[in-house]
């Protein structure tokens, strides 16, 4: 296969960036798009020029690293899948393809098509986790969760945090990811000591990252790699209306001593 | 006072006021489209000074809602509640819109070269424009029908069916608000789903159910809405004589 490939290119956070255009020839239609990458950077190198940055680490697609948009899309055409889990049998020959990164004032570029999306960290930081205690381990089946419950969780769980979902919302809203950590922990029986303050911490700290808001236009879950829906942002929703409308703002479990 | 503030900082809790505004404004709609189908329930024969007059149903309405909880209400109390409730509803949707738009038009400050859109409807990617379009028909709605500042054809307060007859009788006034109409199916078919979204009803079970609702009201209220100035510009509704206004107090 020959293609030819547009791909954003810029040295740091602060220089401005540019399209540029490269051949590339002897790609075969079993080459992941990633290992395509490979062989461009194999040519840009002996051509003495800088390799395109991007990031990529399991090539599984389960961790969640390899960001970029490809003809427009967050992981490319194919749907439910990740850029590394793309193969080049989705593409014609004499293909020309778009390569940028994902585009978010809340993500900015490192270089090239390398984003900083430390800020879906600082939400899970603020509240993606539960409350155990560290002693024995209890027996696993001694709370019974509902299939339906256990399924819904896990679906929720199944997002790998790689912003696909900022990148292709038209406003940069982090909801479906937010919503998906909010939800997984929400629905377990383990998450429900600190179900209200996770929600409200989580969406504050959404807010401060400058994602934008939600339109309800659902491209997030058409572009999710795990096709995570949008009903989970339904759920957010309706938990951090609760915890604003309805939870009590100071409990009496926290109380301080006088 | 200090947590409401920190709620309408939120984009939850503005699209949560969204949501709310436009259901009261859907709610509205849909009473203005039954309101408005009375043109085609025909006239009431009254008998007053030896004379029979026909007097049109929907003018009877439009005098209903006027004089709506007398005696136990003032005069008009019943209509300027509602109007103000409706006027604070449409600012506050506006504000809180435009407050998101802002943001996040700061959130995705560079546009990407390609870019292809795989699930959001037309409907959803134009809601600006066709709110705004809404938005000024609403002023020019005032202004032709409730008070004859701009005059489309003869105007007279209270006489709804002739005046309706006499703006809609010219083809541009009908082909104008039948557009204007379009808009609003499109504003409302994503606005009734969405708002279901945004309150947290949204659900895998309910949520095929909650899109037909939007897609059925959406259409429904159009065709309603424009089902007037066509049956008036296609000579449907008929001319009906003049008859004394004071009818409408007697009755």
């Amino acid at each position: 296969m020959k293609i030819k490939i547009h791909v954003w290119r810029q040295q740091s956070p602060k220089t401005k960036g540019a399209m540029e255009t490269h051949e590339l020839d002897g790609v075969t239609s079993d080459m992941s798009f990633l290992e395509m990458l490979d062989t461009l950077n194999e040519q840009l190198n002996d051509q003495g020029k800088d390799p395109v940055a991007f990031d990529h680490d399991c090539r599984e697609g389960v961790c969640g690293s390899c960001s970029m948009v490809i003809d427009g899309q967050a992981h490319g055409p194919k749907g439910s899948t990740t850029t590394c889990q793309l193969y080049m049998r989705s593409f014609e020959d004499g293909a020309e393809i778009y390569v940028e990164p994902f585009r978010a004032a809340a993500f900015p570029i490192l270089r090239d098509l390398v984003v900083d999306r430390s800020a879906f960290d600082r939400i899970i930081e603020a509240g993606g986790y539960i409350s155990n205690h560290s002693g024995p381990k209890p027996e696993p089946n001694s709370i019974p969760i509902e299939p339906e419950i256990q399924e819904t969780a896990l679906d929720a769980a199944s997002c790998i945090g790689c912003g696909a979902c900022v990148a292709a919302c038209p406003n940069g809203s982090a909801m479906l990811f937010t919503s998906a950590k909010v939800s997984h922990l929400g629905l377990l029986p383990q998450g429900q000591t600190e179900r209200y303050e996770r929600v409200e911490a989580m969406v504050n700290q959404m807010e401060s990252e400058g994602f934008g808001s939600c339109r309800n236009y659902a491209e997030c879950e058409a572009q999710c790699p795990k096709g995570i829906s949008i009903a989970f942002i339904g759920r957010l929703n309706s938990d951090y209306l609760k915890s604003q409308l309805v939870e009590a703002d100071n409990p009496r479990g926290k109380m301080h001593a006088q | 006072m200090n947590r409401l503030a920190k709620f309408y900082a939120s984009s939850i809790g503005k699209k949560f006021i969204a949501a709310i505004t436009g259901l009261i404004l859907f709610g509205f709609v849909a009473g203005h489209v039954a309101g408005n189908l009375k043109v085609f329930t025909g006239t009431d024969s009254i008998t007053a000074e030896g004379e029979t007059f026909a007097v049109p149903h929907i003018d009877q309405y439009g005098h209903f809602l006027r004089k709506a909880g007398e005696p136990f209400l003032p005069a008009m109390a019943f209509l300027w509640t509602s109007r103000l409730v409706l006027l604070a509803s449409v600012i506050l949707h506006m504000t809180v819109v435009i407050q998101l738009s802002l943001k996040s038009a700061e959130a995705r400050p560079v546009e990407y070269v390609r870019s292809k859109k795989k699930a959001s409807s037309w409907s959803a990617r134009y809601m600006m424009f066709s709110g705004s379009v809404i938005l000024a028909f609403i002023i020019f709605h005032i202004l032709h029908f409730t008070t004859g500042t701009i005059k489309l054809g003869q105007f007279e307060h209270g006489a709804i069916y002739k005046n309706l007859r006499n703006s809609f009788s010219l083809w541009y006034v009908s082909l104008g608000y039948v557009l204007v109409m379009g808009l609003l199916t499109s504003h409302l078919f994503h606005g009734v789903w969405s708002l279901f979204q945004t309150l947290g009803f949204d659900s895998p079970d309910r949520n095929k159910a909650i899109r037909m609702f939007a897609m059925v009201a959406s259409i429904g209220i159009t065709v309603g809405f424009a089902l007037v100035p066509l049956a008036f510009l296609f000579g449907v509704l008929q001319e009906v004589p003049d008859y004394p206004h004071h009818l409408l107090e007697n009755h």
